[in-house]
């Protein structure tokens, strides 16, 4: 495509008419901006097909149902996968309703003033904080001061230090998805002269619920993955039995997934490198299912929306 | 009583008033009331307890070791008989390793949010942002088992003396991991520069590159350097990838073909280990930890002060 | 410049007849619109537009709202292309060029021909920069400080900004904003400057400054300004185009001639109801 001056008498010299670097940069700018974002896409890729080329041979019944073990063909993933469970459901049950509680308080009941914005602030704070600042906390709080509940490095503190790691994340969906509630169904309520909990209680919070869930299972599936705050609070490399079937497995020591998969990575021999392939092929796939329950429950819930 | 557009303001919520009476407060609701005031409060204790404890432990610490030596000292030896502790052994890889990172992640998270806002049909970008959104999904333990028995391995084939534990990989595989947070930000960024601005740029006879790098980028910068600060940020804190691929040879160094140890590093060392509390090494955690966290903090003041200065008003 | 008679048509009847009632003839004129037809997806916005623009003369394209005045504005200077949905068809000639045509870059098009948009769109740059740009980028290697003067004198702004021209463009008045874009679109020396609505988002003031700074610039430049503002029109132009809506909703010209002409002799029944007020 040439171009063709137009109008040739108002053209100075001092111009160019001829539009090639111009062109040129306008040319490329596009599909290198292309390549920058299939650069990302590309290792990904890269990335999935190392791991899973190297995981998936590894897995097996047996992979799933032993102990680690000093031997990296008999190494296994049922403790961390017990502990990682374990540690979850602790999460979720402190996180869930504390993060729905605040969200609540801010989105419904709260004024401006500057408690409510100074809780903002340290909301928006907090969920910047370099997650291992958090195993510190859990360390000297959960692990040492409240040794005598918690026995120390144990589920319970493991679990609640994930808790105040994911809150933030939790307070922050739920204020969306409060605030997606048209404030016209609020003023029905009222209109019929129920109070401000009963409002909430059978309209607002029903209608948020699926948003509310959508990010707390998001906010979770995080959770499952991270491993330095964990590693702080003494979460054990090497757990070779499973806790006690009863309320005092929360206050045994314990490790989780990410931790194994850390342990094995760090070992000289292959065999160990094969199976933290195996962890991750495994973790990957909870991640998955996890988003996708996720993302189906957003979806479905979407459709029925007002 | 009259109806106007502040009887269902927030704060006449709660009182029931009105013709029928009943203008006492009830009882159950101002209690539940309390207990969601009370879960909104845990935030703020969470960062009281965040630096409490962190000042609590760093106190302890600076009464053993000088606060001069921490900042001066070039050696980094907290667990050796004889030890030292210049902080600025850690802070120089953590400083390298960010480096290197931001190198990858700010040019590639600029152009793909580029492409994404400026070239990308509605379709594309609908499929794109999401894949690109796995990448910050991936948990960075994963990342560093790529960086350490993939990447690594291939560099060393293009670089000779590349040690095994080294803080290129490292720093590679962590800004491919930050790619989706500069994206993501500048392109809501891009995304808030008006039509009419770049209309009248069009105007003019620009070129769409012109146009994009002649008005909206500058337009966006605010948020795109806020991105850039996020970025840092999270490469800073960032743990496990240098924890299993950079290495734990404390050693002050620009060089990224070494071992190197950044704080967050060092945290996971000794906390893999077995240390007694009110031990000196148990206390060296937390002082690297008050480092970590004051520059983490001052980053993400710093970047809502710049977005809150800069922020172009384009009417 | 002679004005023949109709060679067209019908003669004016009530309601819109979807047909253009009258065309002046125009000697030697900068544009010529042959047939313009412009589509948003599959609505049809305006049809078989063909009118002649003369050269250093103010040509208003007036109508009541809808009827696609701005539509053949933007369709003069390829601006209409950034939608993607949109399409064009006929011909736009300038001296004798389709610019429509496939060799030809709409890129050079948006230089020869400028736009001043209807609400003040000046860049968060500093006024200098915002003259500045549209010359740098295309090349300019002279004196800039020279240039940027000459277009802010141009645009009658010179003595209200000279000594703040490292102040931000958005930090003056609406009307001065104006100016600003009109002394940006004149820094890069186009033949033709495009007006859409340019007054509408200004006070009463600033709009006659502006009508004043079109007399001055009409010297040099050819000025098509699109206006839902009769009385401006009749002020401020040479020549007018009238266009309204059919009844199957797509716009067309009905009527082009002298702004004299048009004003106290309408030939078509519509543009006397719509210039009396009798709708619009």
């Amino acid at each position: 495509m040439s171009t063709r001056n137009l109008a040739a008498t108002s053209l100075e010299p001092s111009w160019s008419a001829v539009r090639g670097i111009r062109r040129v940069w306008d040319r490329i700018f596009g599909p290198l901006s292309l390549i920058a974002t299939l650069l990302g896409l590309v290792v990904l890729a890269a990335l999935l097909i190392d791991v899973f080329s190297d995981g998936l041979p590894r897995l097996s019944w047996q992979f799933l149902t032993s102990f680690p073990s000093r031997k990296p063909e008999e190494a296994g993933l049922v403790s961390a996968l017990v502990g990682s469970i374990l540690m979850i459901v602790v999460t979720a049950m402190v996180a869930f309703p504390i993060g729905v509680g605040a969200a609540l308080y801010l989105e419904e009941y709260a004024s401006d003033n500057a408690f409510t914005r100074f809780v903002e602030i340290n909301i928006a704070n907090l969920a910047g904080v370099p997650s291992i600042i958090y195993g510190l906390l859990g360390l000297e709080i959960f692990v040492r001061v409240m040794f005598s509940i918690t026995n120390g490095r144990t589920v319970v503190s493991g679990g609640m230090t994930m808790a105040l790691l994911i809150l933030p994340v939790i307070i922050i969906a739920t204020r969306e998805a409060l605030r997606a509630v048209p404030n016209s169904l609020r003023q029905a309520g009222l209109a019929l002269g129920a109070s401000q909990w009963q409002v909430i209680r059978d309209h607002v919070l029903p209608q948020a619920l699926p948003g509310t869930l959508t990010g707390t299972i998001l906010a979770l599936s995080r959770a499952i993955g991270e491993t330095a705050p964990l590693i702080t609070i003494g979460a054990l490399t090497y757990i070779a039995y499973l806790p006690p079937a009863s309320p005092e497995a929360l206050r045994t020591p314990f490790t989780v997934l990410p931790i194994q998969i850390f342990n094995w990575v760090s070992r000289p021999q292959k065999g160990f490198h094969e199976a933290a392939a195996a962890g991750i092929v495994v973790l990957l796939v909870v991640l998955l299912a996890m988003n996708a329950l996720a993302i189906y429950l957003r979806n479905r819930y979407q459709r029925r929306a007002v | 009583m009259e109806l106007t557009d502040q009887t269902f303001a927030k704060s006449s919520l709660r009182r029931d008033s009105g013709p029928f009476g009943r203008a006492r407060p009830r009882w159950g609701e101002k209690i539940l009331e309390r207990i969601f005031a009370i879960c909104a409060s845990i935030s703020i204790l969470t960062t009281a307890g965040i630096i409490g404890v962190l000042i609590f432990e760093t106190a302890a610490f600076f009464q053993e070791v000088s606060l001069w030596d921490f900042l001066t000292d070039t050696q980094w030896t907290p667990l050796f008989a004889q030890k030292e502790f210049g902080i600025f052994v850690l802070i120089s890889a953590t400083f390298l390793t960010t480096v290197i990172a931001l190198i990858v992640a700010l040019p590639v998270g600029l152009l793909a949010a580029i492409f994404l806002s400026e070239y990308a049909s509605e379709g594309l970008r609908k499929a794109l942002k999401p894949a690109l959104e796995i990448l910050a999904g991936i948990p960075t333990v994963v990342y560093g088992y790529f960086a350490l028995l993939f990447v690594t391995p291939i560099l060393k084939t293009f670089i000779p003396g590349l040690a095994g534990f080294n803080s290129l990989s490292a720093g590679l595989v962590m800004g491919v991991m930050i790619i989706p947070t500069i994206a993501s930000l500048s392109e809501d960024a891009i995304y808030a520069v008006p039509r009419s601005l770049r209309e009248g740029a069009y105007a003019l006879g620009a070129t769409r590159r012109e146009v994009i790098t002649g008005v909206v980028i500058p337009a966006a910068l605010s948020g795109i350097v806020a991105a850039f600060i996020l970025g840092v940020s999270r490469a800073v804190g960032e743990t496990m990838i240098v924890a299993i691929a950079a290495g734990q040879n404390p050693r002050m160094t620009l060089d990224p073909t070494v071992p190197v140890q950044t704080m967050t590093s060092f945290i996971v060392q000794v906390s893999l280990g077995d240390t007694p509390t009110g031990s000196l090494e148990y206390k060296t955690i937390f002082a690297v930890g008050m480092t970590l966290f004051l520059i983490t903090l001052g980053l993400n003041i710093g970047s809502h002060w710049f977005v809150r200065k800069f922020r172009e008003v384009y009417e | 410049m002679t004005v023949q008679t109709a060679t067209e048509t019908k003669t004016s009847t009530n309601g819109a007849t979807g047909q253009t009632n009258y065309r002046a003839s125009i000697k030697d004129p900068i544009l010529m619109l042959n047939n313009v037809n412009v589509w948003y997806g599959n609505t049809h916005a305006v049809r078989n537009i063909s009118f002649d623009i003369p050269r250093h003369q103010v040509t208003a394209l007036i109508g009541p709202s809808g009827c696609g005045k701005s539509t053949v504005l933007r369709s003069l200077n390829r601006m209409n292309e950034l939608i993607p949905i949109a399409r064009t068809e006929g011909e736009v000639l300038v001296n004798g060029r389709n610019l429509y045509d496939a060799s030809v870059d709409p890129v050079v098009v948006r230089r020869h021909i400028g736009m001043v948009f209807q609400k003040p769109n000046p860049f968060p740059k500093s006024i200098y920069e915002n003259v500045a740009w549209g010359a740098r980028i295309n090349g300019y290697k002279g004196n800039m400080d020279e240039l940027v003067e000459e277009s802010l004198r141009g645009a009658a702004l010179w003595d209200e900004v000279k000594d703040k021209l490292h102040e931000s463009g958005l930090s003056l008045s609406g009307g001065q904003q104006q100016r600003l874009c009109i002394a940006r679109a004149i820094a890069v020396k186009p033949e033709i400057i495009l007006m859409d609505e340019p007054c509408s988002a200004l006070d009463p003031i600033a709009t006659l400054k502006i009508e004043d700074l079109m007399r001055e610039l009409v010297k040099k430049y050819t000025i098509v300004i699109v206006t839902h503002n009769m009385q401006q029109a009749a002020r401020a132009s040479d020549y007018t185009a009238f266009f309204m809506v059919n009844d199957d909703r797509v716009g067309y010209l009905v009527e082009h001639n002298h702004t004299d002409e048009i004003f106290t002799n309408p030939k078509d029944k519509n543009t006397e109801d719509y210039i009396t007020g009798r709708f619009g």
